[in-house]
């Protein structure tokens, strides 16, 4: 067998040509909740689909999208995480760490909970200010919780460098074919005992906290530690493939399905912005209440959880003119769909015709 | 996630709609969805005895 019949055999035995890649936003390319924060909350997200994870720290998390990217491999952006203070020492709960966590109806080709479970094989491009022996984690969430962790290591701080990391499908896992949290993929810049204290966790088994994390860094009492990443690929196989390319607007749009907004893409929700607002021709009812139903562009994965935006940026009321009179009301969405919503508003005037005019956001993240 | 007040809010007609939140100074309509990542940690808050959700207006 010729060298390209024996790779078209392997690709065609183990992945798919085209959509192989289960991560969203990969190539850091969508920052629609904006390209910079100074202390995110636990929880936080900024880098569209990577969800920040911390606890204990001395220090501040600080997440920036960064031009840093490594060299001819066709990335425009990375995302970067650091610490605005090092810790004096490592507590046993401190933590910081990023994850992306995937929709389980997009796993159900994984067969996991099966004898057929795949394996799969996770690509990234990575770089730290400390060099060091970091962990990767895989979680499931349904039924009993499973992990497995891999390591990977920083030869040489601040220096962009490729990790591929190959794990086995899970017979016992259980991923539900439902909207809800399939698959974790984490990466654990540091952690203490709490995360470190046990056997870490090299082959599946049930969650353990203490199995979690391989062994602290140093990262978090380091100087000014910062962390990069991009091109994260996960597909199933054992052999990484090139990363996958994908659209502006193809990720955008696999994006919107758990944020959506209606400022422009590049406008970051909350800044005063009077370009872009929706604006609605409004009859209001008998108690000065005017309803109307903004309509997401991508159906989101469940009833989101929505804001009102004023076009000043203030949150909770939309911006109204009416014959004799212009203000704010108070904006309520009560009926929230995973395609629409509907919402009601006062124009402070009963029976009242005028127009209502902001923003809004709609958070359907797992 | 640090909510700092919760409230029930209601349909236009009356009857409850959903949780209204405020986190970081914005505040959030949060529908009762389980899926949703927000009520789930509602929820958790308050079987923790951290957060108490007031009664509609």
């Amino acid at each position: 067998m010729s060298k390209a019949a024996e790779l078209a055999a392997l690709i065609g035995s183990q992945t798919a040509l085209s959509n192989r890649n289960l991560i969203i936003n990969g190539a850091s390319q969508i920052w629609q909740r904006g390209t910079s924060v100074d202390t995110i909350s636990t929880g936080g997200i900024l880098c569209d689909r990577w969800r920040i994870g911390h606890s204990g720290t001395d220090g501040n998390v600080d997440v920036d999208q960064d031009t840093s990217v490594p060299t001819g491999k066709g990335f425009g952006f990375s995302q970067k995480i650091s610490m605005d203070a090092s810790e004096s020492s490592l507590d046993a709960g401190d933590q910081v760490n990023v994850t992306q966590k995937i929709e389980a109806q997009n796993l159900q080709h994984l067969e996991f909970g099966t004898s057929s479970a795949k394996s799969l094989v996770l690509s990234f491009y990575v770089k730290s200010s400390v060099a060091a022996t970091y962990t990767v984690e895989w979680l499931t969430r349904d039924g009993t919780q499973r992990m497995i962790g891999r390591t990977y290591t920083i030869n040489s701080a601040n220096t962009w460098e490729y990790k591929t990391l190959t794990i086995p499908g899970d017979p016992s896992a259980t991923i539900n074919n439902d909207n809800g949290i399939g698959l974790e993929i984490r990466w654990w810049m540091d952690a203490g005992s709490t995360y470190t204290g046990g056997t870490f966790a090299t082959d599946w088994e049930n969650k353990t906290n203490a199995n979690r994390v391989n062994a602290t860094t140093g990262w978090l009492v380091s100087t000014s530690p910062t962390w990069h990443i991009t091109g994260v690929q996960l597909e199933i196989g054992e052999q990484a493939t090139p990363f996958e390319h994908r659209s502006f607007g193809d990720e955008l749009a696999a994006c919107k399905r758990y944020f959506e907004k209606s400022f422009d893409v590049g406008t970051t929700p909350g800044v005063s912005d009077y370009n872009s607002t929706e604006n609605w021709t409004v009859n209001a009812d008998g108690s000065g209440n005017a309803v109307i139903s903004p309509s997401f562009k991508v159906e989101k994965r469940a009833a989101p959880t929505m804001v009102a935006y004023q076009a000043t940026g203030a949150t909770g009321s939309w911006n109204y003119f009416r014959d004799g009179a212009t203000g704010t009301g108070g904006v309520t969405f009560d009926r929230i769909g995973t395609n629409t919503t509907r919402c009601y508003t006062a124009i402070g005037a009963n029976w009242a015709s005028g127009s209502i005019f902001g923003h809004w956001t709609a958070d359907a993240e797992l | 996630m640090n909510i700092t007040s919760a409230q029930y809010f209601n349909h236009i007609d009356g009857t409850q709609a959903g949780i209204r939140i405020v986190v970081d100074d914005v505040t959030m309509d949060v529908p009762l969805d389980p899926a949703n990542r927000h009520y789930a940690e509602i929820l958790r808050q308050v079987a923790a005895g951290d957060l108490t959700i007031l009664d509609a207006d």
